[in-house]
Protein backbone atom coordinates (compact mmCIF):
# COMPACT_ATOMS: atom_id res chain seq x y z
CA UNK A 1 0.00 0.00 0.00
CA UNK A 2 2.92 2.36 1.02
CA UNK A 3 4.90 1.63 -2.46
CA UNK A 4 1.47 2.48 -3.67
CA UNK A 5 0.56 5.32 -2.44
CA UNK A 6 4.18 6.37 -3.58
CA UNK A 7 4.07 5.74 -7.18
CA UNK A 8 0.68 8.26 -6.75
CA UNK A 9 2.75 10.84 -5.41
CA UNK A 10 5.19 10.65 -8.03
CA UNK A 11 2.18 11.05 -10.48
CA UNK A 12 0.37 13.82 -8.66
CA UNK A 13 2.19 15.98 -6.56
CA UNK A 14 3.98 17.93 -9.57
CA UNK A 15 0.44 18.99 -10.39
CA UNK A 16 -0.13 21.11 -7.91
CA UNK A 17 2.22 21.32 -4.42
CA UNK A 18 5.53 19.94 -6.75
CA UNK A 19 4.29 22.03 -9.78
CA UNK A 20 7.49 23.04 -11.88
CA UNK A 21 6.17 25.83 -13.06
CA UNK A 22 4.70 27.90 -10.55
CA UNK A 23 7.01 26.07 -7.76
CA UNK A 24 9.96 24.79 -9.17
CA UNK A 25 10.06 27.76 -11.55
CA UNK A 26 11.73 25.73 -14.14
CA UNK A 27 10.71 25.92 -17.82
CA UNK A 28 9.55 29.37 -18.23
CA UNK A 29 10.74 30.27 -21.07
CA UNK A 30 8.49 28.47 -23.30
CA UNK A 31 5.63 28.65 -21.16
CA UNK A 32 5.08 32.19 -21.46
CA UNK A 33 5.71 32.28 -25.57
CA UNK A 34 3.66 29.87 -26.57
CA UNK A 35 0.65 31.14 -24.21
CA UNK A 36 -1.12 34.06 -26.56
CA UNK A 37 -3.34 31.38 -28.22
CA UNK A 38 -4.77 28.12 -26.52
CA UNK A 39 -4.30 25.61 -29.47
CA UNK A 40 -0.28 25.87 -29.66
CA UNK A 41 -0.34 25.70 -26.19
CA UNK A 42 -2.09 22.33 -26.08
CA UNK A 43 0.23 21.24 -28.39
CA UNK A 44 3.26 22.57 -26.67
CA UNK A 45 1.67 21.07 -23.35
CA UNK A 46 1.70 17.53 -25.44
CA UNK A 47 5.28 17.54 -26.49
CA UNK A 48 6.66 18.09 -23.62
CA UNK A 49 4.84 15.39 -21.89
CA UNK A 50 5.73 13.18 -24.24
CA UNK A 51 9.48 14.09 -24.98
CA UNK A 52 10.09 14.49 -20.66
CA UNK A 53 8.01 11.16 -19.90
CA UNK A 54 10.21 9.12 -22.54
CA UNK A 55 13.92 10.65 -21.78
CA UNK A 56 13.14 10.05 -18.23
CA UNK A 57 12.32 6.34 -19.21
CA UNK A 58 15.67 5.95 -21.61
CA UNK A 59 17.84 7.70 -19.47
CA UNK A 60 16.45 5.26 -16.36
CA UNK A 61 17.06 2.47 -18.57
CA UNK A 62 20.41 3.46 -19.08
CA UNK A 63 21.45 5.30 -15.65
CA UNK A 64 23.76 2.81 -14.57
CA UNK A 65 26.02 2.49 -18.09
CA UNK A 66 26.87 6.43 -18.03
CA UNK A 67 29.92 7.91 -16.83
CA UNK A 68 29.18 10.99 -14.28
CA UNK A 69 31.48 13.08 -15.88
CA UNK A 70 29.92 13.27 -19.79
CA UNK A 71 26.08 12.70 -18.37
CA UNK A 72 25.08 16.19 -19.19
CA UNK A 73 25.73 15.49 -22.85
CA UNK A 74 24.50 12.07 -22.60
CA UNK A 75 21.14 13.53 -21.53
CA UNK A 76 21.12 16.55 -23.98
CA UNK A 77 21.62 13.69 -26.90
CA UNK A 78 18.61 11.77 -25.93
CA UNK A 79 16.52 15.00 -25.50
CA UNK A 80 17.63 16.02 -28.61
CA UNK A 81 17.14 13.13 -30.40
CA UNK A 82 13.14 12.75 -28.61
CA UNK A 83 12.27 16.63 -29.58
CA UNK A 84 13.64 15.85 -33.61
CA UNK A 85 11.31 13.37 -33.58
CA UNK A 86 8.22 15.89 -32.37
CA UNK A 87 9.64 18.32 -34.79
CA UNK A 88 9.24 16.06 -37.94
CA UNK A 89 6.10 14.44 -36.45
CA UNK A 90 4.28 17.91 -36.03
CA UNK A 91 5.66 19.23 -39.44
CA UNK A 92 4.07 16.04 -41.33
CA UNK A 93 0.99 16.47 -39.48
CA UNK A 94 0.31 19.75 -37.34
CA UNK A 95 1.75 22.18 -39.71
CA UNK A 96 0.23 25.59 -38.93
CA UNK A 97 0.68 24.61 -35.34
CA UNK A 98 4.49 23.75 -35.98
CA UNK A 99 4.49 27.16 -38.06
CA UNK A 100 3.11 29.29 -34.83
CA UNK A 101 5.33 27.05 -32.28
CA UNK A 102 8.57 28.44 -34.33
CA UNK A 103 11.52 27.74 -32.52
CA UNK A 104 9.75 26.64 -28.97
CA UNK A 105 9.41 22.98 -30.18
CA UNK A 106 13.36 22.79 -30.35
CA UNK A 107 13.92 24.71 -27.74
CA UNK A 108 12.42 21.91 -25.34
CA UNK A 109 15.66 20.42 -25.55
CA UNK A 110 16.71 23.23 -22.88
CA UNK A 111 13.61 23.49 -21.24
CA UNK A 112 14.60 23.12 -17.73
CA UNK A 113 12.08 20.71 -16.28
CA UNK A 114 13.94 17.95 -18.47
CA UNK A 115 17.34 18.53 -17.28
CA UNK A 116 15.49 18.99 -14.11
CA UNK A 117 13.48 15.86 -13.97
CA UNK A 118 16.40 13.79 -15.59
CA UNK A 119 19.09 14.82 -13.15
CA UNK A 120 17.13 14.55 -9.93
CA UNK A 121 14.80 11.49 -10.69
CA UNK A 122 15.73 9.40 -13.96
CA UNK A 123 19.08 9.21 -12.59
CA UNK A 124 18.34 7.34 -9.45
CA UNK A 125 15.16 5.51 -10.33
CA UNK A 126 13.48 2.38 -12.18
CA UNK A 127 11.94 3.18 -15.76
CA UNK A 128 8.26 2.99 -14.17
CA UNK A 129 8.49 5.37 -11.78
CA UNK A 130 10.84 7.22 -14.03
CA UNK A 131 7.83 7.21 -16.51
CA UNK A 132 5.51 8.31 -14.49
CA UNK A 133 7.08 11.02 -13.04
CA UNK A 134 7.89 12.38 -16.72
CA UNK A 135 4.26 12.10 -17.20
CA UNK A 136 3.47 13.98 -13.55
CA UNK A 137 5.75 16.87 -14.26
CA UNK A 138 4.74 17.25 -18.40
CA UNK A 139 1.61 17.61 -17.07
CA UNK A 140 1.66 19.87 -14.37
CA UNK A 141 3.66 22.07 -17.31
CA UNK A 142 0.69 21.42 -19.65
CA UNK A 143 -1.33 22.59 -16.80
CA UNK A 144 0.01 26.11 -16.23
CA UNK A 145 0.18 26.33 -19.61
CA UNK A 146 -3.21 26.28 -20.49
CA UNK A 147 -4.55 28.14 -17.99
CA UNK A 148 -2.54 30.86 -19.44
CA UNK A 149 -3.26 30.81 -22.78
CA UNK A 150 -7.08 30.14 -21.84
CA UNK A 151 -7.12 33.37 -20.26
CA UNK A 152 -5.10 35.60 -22.38
CA UNK A 153 -6.99 33.92 -25.50
CA UNK A 154 -9.84 34.57 -23.90
CA UNK A 155 -9.36 38.45 -23.07
CA UNK A 156 -7.16 39.10 -25.71
CA UNK A 157 -9.48 37.75 -28.57
CA UNK A 158 -12.46 36.66 -27.39
CA UNK A 159 -12.45 33.44 -28.54
CA UNK A 160 -11.35 29.78 -27.40
CA UNK A 161 -9.72 27.75 -29.66
CA UNK A 162 -10.36 29.94 -32.91
CA UNK A 163 -14.12 29.85 -32.01
CA UNK A 164 -15.78 33.07 -30.46
CA UNK A 165 -17.29 32.95 -27.22
CA UNK A 166 -17.94 36.30 -25.91
CA UNK A 167 -21.11 36.87 -28.11
CA UNK A 168 -21.92 39.71 -30.68
CA UNK A 169 -24.44 41.53 -28.13
CA UNK A 170 -21.46 42.28 -25.87
CA UNK A 171 -19.46 44.23 -28.79
CA UNK A 172 -22.61 45.76 -29.74
CA UNK A 173 -22.86 46.90 -26.31
CA UNK A 174 -19.35 48.09 -26.48
CA UNK A 175 -17.16 45.41 -24.55
CA UNK A 176 -13.33 45.46 -26.68
CA UNK A 177 -10.97 42.56 -26.68
CA UNK A 178 -8.02 44.01 -24.77
CA UNK A 179 -5.13 43.74 -27.00
CA UNK A 180 -2.74 44.03 -24.00
CA UNK A 181 -3.37 40.56 -22.98
CA UNK A 182 -1.89 39.24 -26.63
CA UNK A 183 1.19 40.85 -25.89
CA UNK A 184 4.44 38.73 -24.36
CA UNK A 185 4.11 40.89 -21.58
CA UNK A 186 0.86 39.95 -19.98
CA UNK A 187 1.47 36.35 -19.89
CA UNK A 188 4.19 36.69 -17.14
CA UNK A 189 1.68 38.95 -15.03
CA UNK A 190 -0.96 36.12 -15.82
CA UNK A 191 1.30 33.73 -13.79
CA UNK A 192 2.24 35.89 -11.70
CA UNK A 193 -1.82 36.07 -10.67
CA UNK A 194 -1.63 32.14 -10.78
CA UNK A 195 1.16 31.84 -8.20
CA UNK A 196 -0.63 34.66 -6.61
CA UNK A 197 -3.20 32.10 -5.53
CA UNK A 198 -1.61 29.32 -5.78
CA UNK A 199 0.61 30.21 -2.95
CA UNK A 200 -2.18 31.40 -0.65
CA UNK A 201 -3.35 28.38 -0.50
CA UNK A 202 -0.32 27.09 0.24
CA UNK A 203 0.67 28.86 3.33
CA UNK A 204 3.66 26.54 3.39
CA UNK A 205 5.06 27.59 -0.03
CA UNK A 206 5.49 31.52 0.95
CA UNK A 207 8.77 33.23 0.98
CA UNK A 208 10.08 35.38 3.82
CA UNK B 1 26.60 49.85 -41.07
CA UNK B 2 23.63 47.12 -41.58
CA UNK B 3 25.45 44.98 -38.98
CA UNK B 4 25.73 47.33 -36.52
CA UNK B 5 22.17 48.24 -37.03
CA UNK B 6 21.50 44.39 -36.37
CA UNK B 7 23.48 44.74 -33.04
CA UNK B 8 21.88 47.68 -31.87
CA UNK B 9 18.66 46.01 -32.80
CA UNK B 10 19.30 42.46 -31.32
CA UNK B 11 20.03 44.93 -27.93
CA UNK B 12 16.86 46.53 -27.19
CA UNK B 13 14.12 45.83 -29.69
CA UNK B 14 14.65 41.80 -29.79
CA UNK B 15 15.89 41.57 -26.30
CA UNK B 16 15.85 37.84 -25.46
CA UNK B 17 13.90 38.33 -22.25
CA UNK B 18 11.75 40.98 -23.04
CA UNK B 19 10.53 40.16 -26.38
CA UNK B 20 11.38 36.65 -26.08
CA UNK B 21 11.28 35.20 -22.97
CA UNK B 22 14.56 33.24 -23.35
CA UNK B 23 16.73 32.13 -20.76
CA UNK B 24 13.99 32.65 -18.10
CA UNK B 25 15.20 30.07 -15.99
CA UNK B 26 18.39 31.52 -14.82
CA UNK B 27 17.24 34.83 -15.42
CA UNK B 28 14.55 33.96 -12.28
CA UNK B 29 17.15 31.80 -10.83
CA UNK B 30 20.30 34.19 -10.24
CA UNK B 31 19.10 37.67 -10.14
CA UNK B 32 19.08 37.60 -6.44
CA UNK B 33 22.44 40.02 -6.20
CA UNK B 34 24.01 42.15 -9.16
CA UNK B 35 27.29 41.00 -9.01
CA UNK B 36 26.53 37.29 -9.77
CA UNK B 37 23.95 38.39 -12.03
CA UNK B 38 26.85 40.01 -14.02
CA UNK B 39 28.97 37.08 -13.93
CA UNK B 40 26.12 34.99 -15.87
CA UNK B 41 25.57 38.26 -18.10
CA UNK B 42 29.14 37.67 -19.08
CA UNK B 43 28.97 34.15 -19.77
CA UNK B 44 25.97 33.88 -21.80
CA UNK B 45 27.74 36.84 -23.98
CA UNK B 46 30.59 35.22 -24.38
CA UNK B 47 29.43 31.85 -25.47
CA UNK B 48 25.98 33.78 -27.42
CA UNK B 49 29.60 35.25 -29.36
CA UNK B 50 30.95 31.80 -29.95
CA UNK B 51 28.33 29.41 -30.44
CA UNK B 52 26.56 31.68 -33.05
CA UNK B 53 29.22 31.77 -35.97
CA UNK B 54 30.51 28.27 -35.33
CA UNK B 55 26.57 27.44 -35.47
CA UNK B 56 26.78 29.57 -38.42
CA UNK B 57 29.18 27.71 -40.32
CA UNK B 58 28.04 24.40 -39.73
CA UNK B 59 24.53 25.61 -41.09
CA UNK B 60 25.60 26.95 -43.84
CA UNK B 61 28.27 24.41 -45.24
CA UNK B 62 26.62 21.21 -43.62
CA UNK B 63 23.43 21.32 -42.80
CA UNK B 64 21.47 23.52 -45.18
CA UNK B 65 19.45 21.67 -48.13
CA UNK B 66 22.26 21.43 -50.81
CA UNK B 67 24.53 23.24 -48.45
CA UNK B 68 27.06 19.52 -49.25
CA UNK B 69 27.50 20.74 -53.03
CA UNK B 70 31.10 21.82 -51.83
CA UNK B 71 32.20 18.15 -51.13
CA UNK B 72 31.38 17.22 -54.29
CA UNK B 73 28.81 16.73 -57.15
CA UNK B 74 26.77 13.78 -55.90
CA UNK B 75 26.22 15.40 -52.16
CA UNK B 76 24.16 18.93 -53.74
CA UNK B 77 21.16 17.07 -53.35
CA UNK B 78 21.47 16.19 -49.42
CA UNK B 79 19.23 18.05 -46.79
CA UNK B 80 20.42 17.32 -43.58
CA UNK B 81 18.09 20.22 -41.85
CA UNK B 82 16.36 17.77 -39.81
CA UNK B 83 19.47 17.18 -37.59
CA UNK B 84 20.13 20.70 -37.19
CA UNK B 85 18.96 20.73 -33.37
CA UNK B 86 21.03 17.64 -32.72
CA UNK B 87 24.21 19.79 -34.07
CA UNK B 88 23.55 22.77 -32.23
CA UNK B 89 23.25 21.33 -28.98
CA UNK B 90 26.12 19.20 -29.27
CA UNK B 91 27.91 22.43 -30.42
CA UNK B 92 27.08 24.12 -27.93
CA UNK B 93 26.99 21.90 -24.93
CA UNK B 94 30.92 21.11 -26.41
CA UNK B 95 31.80 24.60 -26.36
CA UNK B 96 30.74 24.84 -23.12
CA UNK B 97 33.06 22.20 -22.00
CA UNK B 98 35.98 23.69 -23.59
CA UNK B 99 35.55 27.05 -22.54
CA UNK B 100 35.97 26.22 -19.45
CA UNK B 101 38.69 24.33 -19.44
CA UNK B 102 40.36 26.72 -21.19
CA UNK B 103 39.17 29.58 -19.17
CA UNK B 104 40.05 27.47 -15.98
CA UNK B 105 43.80 27.19 -17.57
CA UNK B 106 44.78 30.14 -18.84
CA UNK B 107 42.74 32.76 -16.38
CA UNK B 108 42.01 30.96 -12.70
CA UNK B 109 40.74 34.53 -11.55
CA UNK B 110 37.80 34.98 -14.63
CA UNK B 111 37.07 31.07 -13.78
CA UNK B 112 36.59 31.50 -10.01
CA UNK B 113 33.82 34.29 -10.95
CA UNK B 114 32.10 32.72 -13.79
CA UNK B 115 32.64 28.95 -12.31
CA UNK B 116 29.35 27.98 -11.74
CA UNK B 117 28.00 29.41 -14.17
CA UNK B 118 29.70 27.82 -17.08
CA UNK B 119 27.83 24.37 -16.56
CA UNK B 120 24.93 26.20 -16.34
CA UNK B 121 24.79 27.92 -19.48
CA UNK B 122 24.70 24.67 -21.90
CA UNK B 123 21.32 24.19 -20.82
CA UNK B 124 20.19 28.37 -21.22
CA UNK B 125 17.34 28.64 -23.86
CA UNK B 126 18.75 32.06 -24.85
CA UNK B 127 21.67 30.39 -26.28
CA UNK B 128 20.15 27.46 -28.46
CA UNK B 129 17.60 29.93 -28.88
CA UNK B 130 20.27 32.34 -30.52
CA UNK B 131 21.37 29.77 -33.15
CA UNK B 132 17.47 28.46 -33.89
CA UNK B 133 16.66 32.48 -35.07
CA UNK B 134 20.13 32.64 -36.83
CA UNK B 135 18.53 29.55 -38.55
CA UNK B 136 15.65 30.76 -39.08
CA UNK B 137 16.59 34.21 -40.59
CA UNK B 138 19.18 33.55 -43.25
CA UNK B 139 21.58 35.71 -42.31
CA UNK B 140 23.92 36.96 -44.96
CA UNK B 141 27.24 36.39 -43.15
CA UNK B 142 29.29 34.92 -40.40
CA UNK B 143 30.44 38.48 -39.37
CA UNK B 144 26.14 39.36 -39.42
CA UNK B 145 25.59 36.08 -37.24
CA UNK B 146 28.34 37.69 -34.92
CA UNK B 147 26.96 40.88 -34.90
CA UNK B 148 23.23 39.19 -33.89
CA UNK B 149 24.65 37.45 -31.30
CA UNK B 150 26.37 39.95 -29.60
CA UNK B 151 23.78 41.81 -29.41
CA UNK B 152 21.40 39.06 -27.97
CA UNK B 153 24.21 38.60 -25.36
CA UNK B 154 24.32 42.05 -24.33
CA UNK B 155 20.56 42.90 -24.36
CA UNK B 156 20.57 39.64 -21.44
CA UNK B 157 23.05 40.93 -19.32
CA UNK B 158 21.72 44.45 -19.59
CA UNK B 159 17.97 42.49 -18.76
CA UNK B 160 19.66 40.45 -15.79
CA UNK B 161 21.53 42.95 -14.26
CA UNK B 162 18.51 45.50 -14.11
CA UNK B 163 16.51 43.39 -12.76
CA UNK B 164 19.07 42.21 -9.75
CA UNK B 165 19.28 46.20 -8.67
CA UNK B 166 15.21 46.18 -8.38
CA UNK B 167 15.40 42.89 -6.45
CA UNK B 168 18.46 44.00 -4.52
CA UNK B 169 16.49 47.63 -3.31
CA UNK B 170 12.72 45.77 -3.14
CA UNK B 171 14.04 43.21 -0.27
CA UNK B 172 14.83 46.13 2.20
CA UNK B 173 12.15 48.80 0.93
CA UNK B 174 8.86 47.36 0.03
CA UNK B 175 5.89 45.65 1.64
CA UNK B 176 4.64 43.22 -0.69
CA UNK B 177 1.97 40.82 -0.35
CA UNK B 178 3.20 37.54 1.58
CA UNK B 179 1.97 35.21 -1.37
CA UNK B 180 3.60 37.27 -4.33
CA UNK B 181 7.33 37.48 -2.13
CA UNK B 182 10.25 36.48 -3.87
CA UNK B 183 8.99 34.25 -7.44
CA UNK B 184 5.75 36.43 -7.82
CA UNK B 185 6.41 39.94 -7.77
CA UNK B 186 9.95 39.14 -9.74
CA UNK B 187 7.69 38.12 -12.67
CA UNK B 188 5.74 41.38 -12.37
CA UNK B 189 8.57 43.03 -12.07
CA UNK B 190 9.76 41.68 -15.55
CA UNK B 191 6.69 41.95 -17.56
CA UNK B 192 6.75 46.05 -16.54
CA UNK B 193 10.24 46.18 -17.84
CA UNK B 194 8.97 44.16 -20.71
CA UNK B 195 6.21 46.97 -21.14
CA UNK B 196 8.81 49.19 -20.81
CA UNK B 197 11.22 47.64 -23.17
CA UNK B 198 8.25 47.09 -26.08
CA UNK B 199 8.20 51.13 -26.14
CA UNK B 200 11.72 50.53 -28.73
CA UNK B 201 9.21 48.58 -31.01
CA UNK B 202 8.77 51.53 -33.26
CA UNK B 203 11.75 52.35 -33.99
CA UNK B 204 13.07 51.56 -37.65
CA UNK B 205 16.99 51.22 -37.36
Amino acid sequence: MAQNNRTLGVLFNPLSKDNPVIVQILGICSALAVTAKLEPAIVMGISVIAVVAFANVIISLIRNTIPTSIRIIVQLVVVAGLVVIVDQLLKAYAYDVSKQLSVFIGLIITNCILMGRLEAFAMSNKPWPAFLDGIGNGAGYAIILIIVAFFRELLGSGTLLGYQVIPDSFYEAGYVNNGLMILPPMALITVACIIWVHRSRNKDLQDE
Amino acid sequence: MEDFNLFIRSIFIDNMIFAYFLGMCSFLAVSKNVKTALGLGVAVTFMLVITLPINYLLETYVLKAGALAWFGEEFSEVDLSFLSLIMFIAVIASMTQLVEMAVEKYSPALYSQLGIFLPLIAVNCAILGGSLFMQQRDFGSVWTATCAGAGWGLGWLLAIVAIAAIRERLASYSNIPKPLRGIGITFIITALMGIAFMSFLGIKI
